[in-house]
């Protein structure tokens, strides 16, 4: 497993060249998934005033 | 001539919307699937190269994010130049949508290749280099095209101007993919050079292969759901937008 990992030493380039590029696609999934629910919230805010789902919630105080 | 129903359909927000949520999950799941596969295959399984030994393993992911980069870009300067040309606005939200996802593969392509050049060249960056420039200029297209959008307030206005930059921007693609041949570089010639006689052993190629669709699936799947999104943006207010989200089917 440790010379899985020691990629006969070219470890650093090996592991961050992975890192970097599955970082990227997952924050391309990320931020295309918040780029839709905010469309939608803005969507929903425009067709009714005040029921968009970002709207902080608020606890009556008796 | 008369052109088929659903080919029409292909203009419409609210089909493509629906049609684009359908698809994009099997889409997804098939390019995940290969990546996992490959990069399992490619790391654990694929041999090590005599001339480069473990180094070398990047081949499966570095040319296949170049690649996409590149079909990234075609697609972005088809899809403008069709919204240009015949005024359809879905067209434009494609070629909005490929310019992210698009820029990010290049970005990926760059640093994995600067990370492998740096023990195998000696260098992690090459200025003279044509293959790096011409990769670089594309990224550079991909975000003027994006900067130049922002530069409008009118999205007509900046589908229209951007489209221009789009479209002209990809014959930097064929330089590119002919840039080791027509010039003396440091970059490696091509792995695959034709199926019937690959520049690479079959024990190889097959992770390269596996990783080369993966990125593409993976990259339609980005591309779906991120026009999904843009369709969401363009549509604000329209009538079939909101029974959608009164119908909880969003």
């Amino acid at each position: 497993m440790s010379e899985f990992l020691q990629m006969g030493g070219y470890a650093p380039y090996v592991w961050s060249a992975y890192g970097i590029t599955l970082v990227t696609l997952v924050l391309n999934v990320w931020w295309i998934r918040r780029l839709h629910r905010r469309a939608l919230d803005q969507a929903r805010n425009a067709a009714e005033p005040g029921a968009g789902a970002r709207l902080p919630k608020v606890r009556r105080i008796e | 001539m008369k052109l088929p129903r659903w080919f029409h359909m292909l203009g419409s927000p609210p089909h493509v919307y629906a049609l684009a949520g359908r698809v994009s999950p099997w889409i997804g799941a098939l390019g995940c699937t290969l990546i996992v596969v490959g990069v399992g295959w490619g790391l654990g399984f694929a041999p090590t190269d005599y001339v480069q030994s473990e180094v070398y393993r990047i081949i499966y992911i570095h040319p296949q994010t170049a690649y996409v980069s590149m079909q990234a870009y075609v697609l972005l300067a088809v899809a403008a130049g069709i919204g240009f040309i015949w005024r359809i606005k879905l067209a434009h939200a494609v070629a909005v949508s490929a310019a992210p996802i698009g820029a990010s593969f290049t970005f990926c392509a760059l640093v994995t290749g600067s990370i492998w050049g740096a023990p195998t060249w000696g260098t992690f960056w090459e200025w003279g280099d044509p293959r790096i420039m011409f990769e670089l200029l594309l990224l550079f297209l991909f975000l003027g095209y994006m900067a130049l959008r922002a530069a409008f307030d009118d999205r007509d206005k900046a589908d229209r101007v951007s489209a221009i930059l789009g479209v002209v921007g990809v014959v930097n693609v064929p330089i590119i993919h002919y840039s080791v041949i027509w010039w003396t570089t440091l970059h490696q010639g091509p792995s695959i050079t034709g199926l019937d006689d690959p520049s690479i052993d079959s024990s190889m190629l097959w992770p390269f292969l596996l990783m080369m669709f993966g990125f593409m699936f993976f990259f339609f799947w980005l591309l779906l759901e991120r026009l999904r999104a843009e369709i969401v943006v363009r549509e604000q207010g329209a009538r079939w937008l909101t029974d959608l989200m009164a119908g909880g089917k969003t």
